[in-house]
């Protein structure tokens, strides 16, 4: 199993030299194979005994993630639709891209995400799982803005991966907090620990980011806006990505986990509600499109949202239904984007407005169109899949009930929202094909002269028509043979489902049909009429609206945000890291009992010492309202010898030596340079500046005289001083225990501040004779 | 032109240098047991010279001791890296340090310590600091201007 994809990932780096020779021959015959190969790969396990089979392959054992593989009934339908839909996706774009495209790329994003996709779905470890889940998300971006040089394709590309990597985010912190409760990493364990999930006091965190995951991915309310965007895609992208895979890897997610939550209310609640709520708003926003492709993208989001409802009613039924619509949107909507792309590419325009009458220039496209759009209404006709599928949506909103009040609320409401959602999706799909291919042709509107497309590119949506009439003539073909298997996978238990066209006139579901295809010819016919409604309800309440305008403010509050302390002013640097070290500090201090103020270890204080403090404070208070340069550096060198003295008084030579010549040469320094400085001017700060710089540095001094008495009086073992005092002359051979100490027995700390001198020299010295000009 | 007659200041300062001069010496030489060392004998050296250099001008400094301060800074830094190296011949840590006690010719009995050629590095590097960075400033007066004159000329 593992090769179906790493396959598509190895064979995706020889591409770029193949597309060397694409002047000869289109890359995307050699890649047709991959696919198809695969393909015929899984074709095999389908049958009726089928059962799950499991590869492990180590990765990161230590971490309990390893590369396991689980194909059971969901995932070979999934890999069905991923390797079957792929080839014809490939062979389509061979007719679609010209040969002027950057095929290479084009191709190479293409096979990474099909090796993401299936590694979505065949995956049994979460983190695998999340791993293959983003590479969708990413190769997904690059395929939106394929043609980069479209501003929309950015945007578009854009808002995909910012909503789905969201999801994404969020759903990694699902499976982690699921992995810390179940203690595994594979979903199968999951599933078999269900108890344990629904016992955590996690469940309401992780159901909610996993289905944020889901909701995001799968275009669900209100994350649906990123796939109309979307649709500045080239249309095999569109046709592949946006209709019949990716979307559905959050179906897919949702279908995983099912087992797990299906018996927790609020994931009847969330999914259905939400899955609803996408139909209903999916199918009335289509009818408002003017674009072929906005239209099938409204309409890819109402039918994921429906499918999403089934998953959410978790009935057997619902269920059967809702895997069985999976396989029937995968080939209408499939076909349908084809047909989009042809109609684009043989007219030059994907505008409804101007197209019309192409049915005499278009006979098979029309056709096709004619099949997909009946099978995606469920029109009740016995060759059309989508009328099984869409009878069996009617059939399992029927019987539902909830435990809680709200819930019962929903469950009661669900069959009417379900028929809304019908009505509007019946709208658009007449829609979609009266406004392409009926009435009359204005052939002066259109920028190319309309003809029948090659036959290559009719291929495959003629090939996923054919499943549309298959699967709608024989659907107990494919019931027993695989979407039993599926569904048995979603529900746990064997799901036994007879497939038959007609129940007679008083099954409730074929009413409700009939219903929705009664008022939908009747709103078709007055479609103008009531087309104000949309004024009104998207108007300003607009999703899209909301979402720039979330981007714009994010923008511009980081903006006022970094604006409003990097102010390049070092002044206001200085105040909020004095003032940080202040605040945190005392709080510090504070929490932690540190302050701690003794006075019984004190020496005697002599009347010469405090006279020198008394001259230093003096000095200091001068510096601060000195009214020149010369004079502040004087003043500051009083404080440098009272300095001094003190380290006389308490007995430190070496100290008292240095510090005095250091002081004379650092004053010296200062004239020296201060001779080229400005006049000191005054600064004209307002009060309230000057205030905060008072408290600021009141506090902050105030703060460390505390915490230096706190030291002083907190002792907490003794000195190592008497080891210097003891062994300075055994050892070290010197009666100078200072010099000592800074030439043996720390001279390494002396070896490094003479480089910093010497360091500092050298600065200096650069600094001036390398200046700008100077020789 | 205004020549100032600074004959007390220039006879002092021949007899102060050399006072200085030893001073230092003695600092340096004594550090090991009293109040002193490499540090304070490098500025006091330092002191010396710049006092010479504010007497005599610093021309005739530079023809008396033509020495470059640069390039003290790396020697002290050697000297102060290889004594801390040196204790690797004797397979013990670097800048493990020893002593002992000599008699030599003219001077009896001393102590002799390693300690004190890394104090000699220390020594040297703060000299060669101390001149560089005073050097550098008090030439930049007179160069200042120089320069700028050069930088314009060529920009135009």
């Amino acid at each position: 199993m593992i090769f179906t994809v790493l396959i598509p990932l190895i064979l995706a780096c020889f591409i770029p030299l193949l597309s060397k020779i694409k002047e000869k021959i289109h890359t995307g015959v050699f890649v047709f194979f991959i696919p198809f190969i695969i393909f015929l790969y899984f074709i095999q396990f389908v049958g009726n005994d089928f059962s799950p089979v499991r590869q492990t392959f180590r990765w990161i054992p230590s971490l309990g993630i390893n590369l396991d593989f689980y194909l059971d009934g969901l995932s070979l339908l999934f890999a069905l639709l991923i390797s079957g839909i792929g080839a014809l996706v490939v062979l389509y774009s061979i007719y679609y891209l010209n040969k002027t495209e950057r095929l290479g790329h084009f191709y190479v994003y293409l096979l990474m995400f099909m090796a993401a996709m299936l590694g979505v779905v065949l995956s049994d470890n979460v983190f695998v799982l999340y791993t293959f889940w983003e590479l969708t998300s990413i190769s997904s971006f690059l395929l939106i803005g394929y043609w980069h040089f479209n501003e929309r394709s950015r945007y578009g590309a854009l808002k995909s991966m910012l909503i789905t990597i969201f999801g994404g985010l969020s759903m990694f912190g699902g499976f982690v907090l699921l992995t810390v409760v179940t203690d595994t990493t594979s979903i199968q364990a999951m599933i078999e620990q269900k108890d344990v999930i629904l016992n955590s006091t996690y469940l309401p965190l992780i159901l909610g980011f996993i289905l944020l995951g889901a909701f995001t991915k799968s275009a669900q309310f209100p994350f649906h806006i990123w796939l109309p965007d979307a649709m500045e895609a080239p249309t095999p992208v569109s046709a592949y990505l946006h209709s019949a895979t990716m979307v559905k890897a959050g179906l897919f997610l949702v279908a995983r986990f099912s087992p797990v939550f299906s018996t927790y209310e609020w994931f009847f609640i969330i999914v259905s509600l939400v899955g609803i709520v996408t139909l209903c708003w999916g199918s009335y926003m289509a009818v408002r499109q003017t674009d072929l492709k906005a239209i099938l993208a409204f309409s890819t989001i109402s039918q994921l949202g429906m499918i999403m409802a089934m998953l959410g009613f978790g009935t057997e039924i619902a269920v059967f239904a809702a895997v069985f619509h999976i396989l029937n949107h995968a080939t209408f909507k499939g076909s349908l984007f084809m047909v989009a792309g042809i109609v684009d590419h043989e007219t030059g325009t994907r505008d409804i407005r101007k197209l019309g009458g192409l049915i005499t220039f278009l006979p098979i496209t029309g056709t096709l169109a004619l099949f997909g759009t009946f099978s995606m209404a469920g029109i009740p006709l016995p060759f059309l899949n989508g009328f099984y599928s869409k009878e069996l949506f009617f059939e399992s909103s029927l019987d539902l009930a909830g435990a809680s009040t709200f819930a019962d609320l929903l469950a009661q409401a669900i069959p009417y929202l379900a028929v809304f959602g019908s009505i509007f999706t019946f709208v658009y799909s007449l829609y979609f094909l009266f406004g392409t291919f009926a009435g009359k042709a204005d052939l002066a509107k259109l920028p190319k002269k309309p003809h029948e497309a090659p036959f290559g590119m009719l291929v495959s949506p003629i090939i996923l028509v054919l499943g549309v009439i298959l699967i709608g003539l024989f659907p107990n073909v494919v019931n027993g043979t695989f979407l039993a298997h599926a569904a048995e996978a979603i529900k746990g238990v064997s799901i036994e489902k007879h497939i038959t066209f007609w129940h007679g006139f008083n099954y409730t579901p074929l009413q409700m049909t009939l219903i929705v295809v009664g008022l939908g010819l009747v709103l078709v016919l007055t479609r103008k009429k009531w087309a104000g409604a949309y004024h009104i309800l998207p108007g300003k309440l607009s999703l899209n609206r909301l979402y720039n305008a979330i981007l714009d403010k994010l923008d511009d509050w980081t903006k006022d945000v970094t604006q409003s302390y990097m102010t390049g002013s070092l002044r206001l640097y200085v105040a909020i890291i004095i003032g940080a070290t202040l605040v945190v500090t005392a709080i510090v201090m504070l929490v932690t009992g540190g302050f701690n103020i003794q006075f019984n270890d004190l020496a005697d204080v002599t009347a010469i010492e405090v006279s020198v403090v008394v001259i230093m404070v003096i000095a200091a208070l001068g510096t601060i309202v000195a009214k020149n340069n010369v004079s502040a550096i004087l003043i500051l060198g009083v404080v440098g010898y009272g300095v001094a003295i003190l380290f006389v008084l308490y007995r430190a030579p070496d100290l008292a030596l240095t510090q005095l010549v250091i002081e004379t040469v650092t004053v010296v320094l200062f004239l020296l340079c201060f001779y080229h400085m400005p006049k000191l001017r005054k600064r004209n700060e307002s009060a309230g500046t000057k205030t905060i710089n008072l408290i600021i540095s009141i506090g902050f001094g105030a703060l460390l005289t505390l915490v230096g008495i706190s030291a002083h009086s907190s002792k907490w073992f003794d000195s190592i001083a008497d080891y210097f005092i003891e062994t300075s002359k055994p050892l070290g051979g010197g009666h100078n225990i200072v010099n000592v100490i800074l030439v043996d027995m720390r001279g390494f700390d002396t070896l490094f501040e003479i480089t910093v001198l010497g360091l500092a020299a050298l600065a200096i010295y650069s600094l001036i004779k390398l200046k700008k000009g100077a020789k | 032109m205004f020549k100032p007659n600074d004959l007390i200041l220039r006879t002092t300062t021949s007899l102060i240098a050399f006072i200085l001069l030893g001073f230092a010496v003695y600092l340096l030489l004594a550090g090991h047991n009293s109040p002193g060392g490499g540090f304070v004998g490098g500025l006091m050296t330092a002191s010396a010279i710049v006092l010479m250099n504010m007497a005599y001008g610093m021309e005739t400094v530079n023809k008396i001791l033509p020495i470059n301060y640069r390039t003290l800074i790396p020697i002290g830094l050697l000297i102060a890296v290889a004594t801390g190296i040196g204790s690797f011949v004797f397979d013990v840590p670097f800048l493990s340090h020893t002593f002992g006690h000599f008699t030599l010719p003219i001077f009896g009995e001393v102590e002799l310590a390693t300690a004190m050629l890394f104090d000699l590095g220390v020594y040297v590097t703060v000299l060669g600091v101390t001149m560089t960075i005073i050097l550098t400033i008090a030439n930049d007066q007179e160069d200042g201007l120089e320069g700028n004159e050069i930088g314009e000329d060529s920009d135009s």
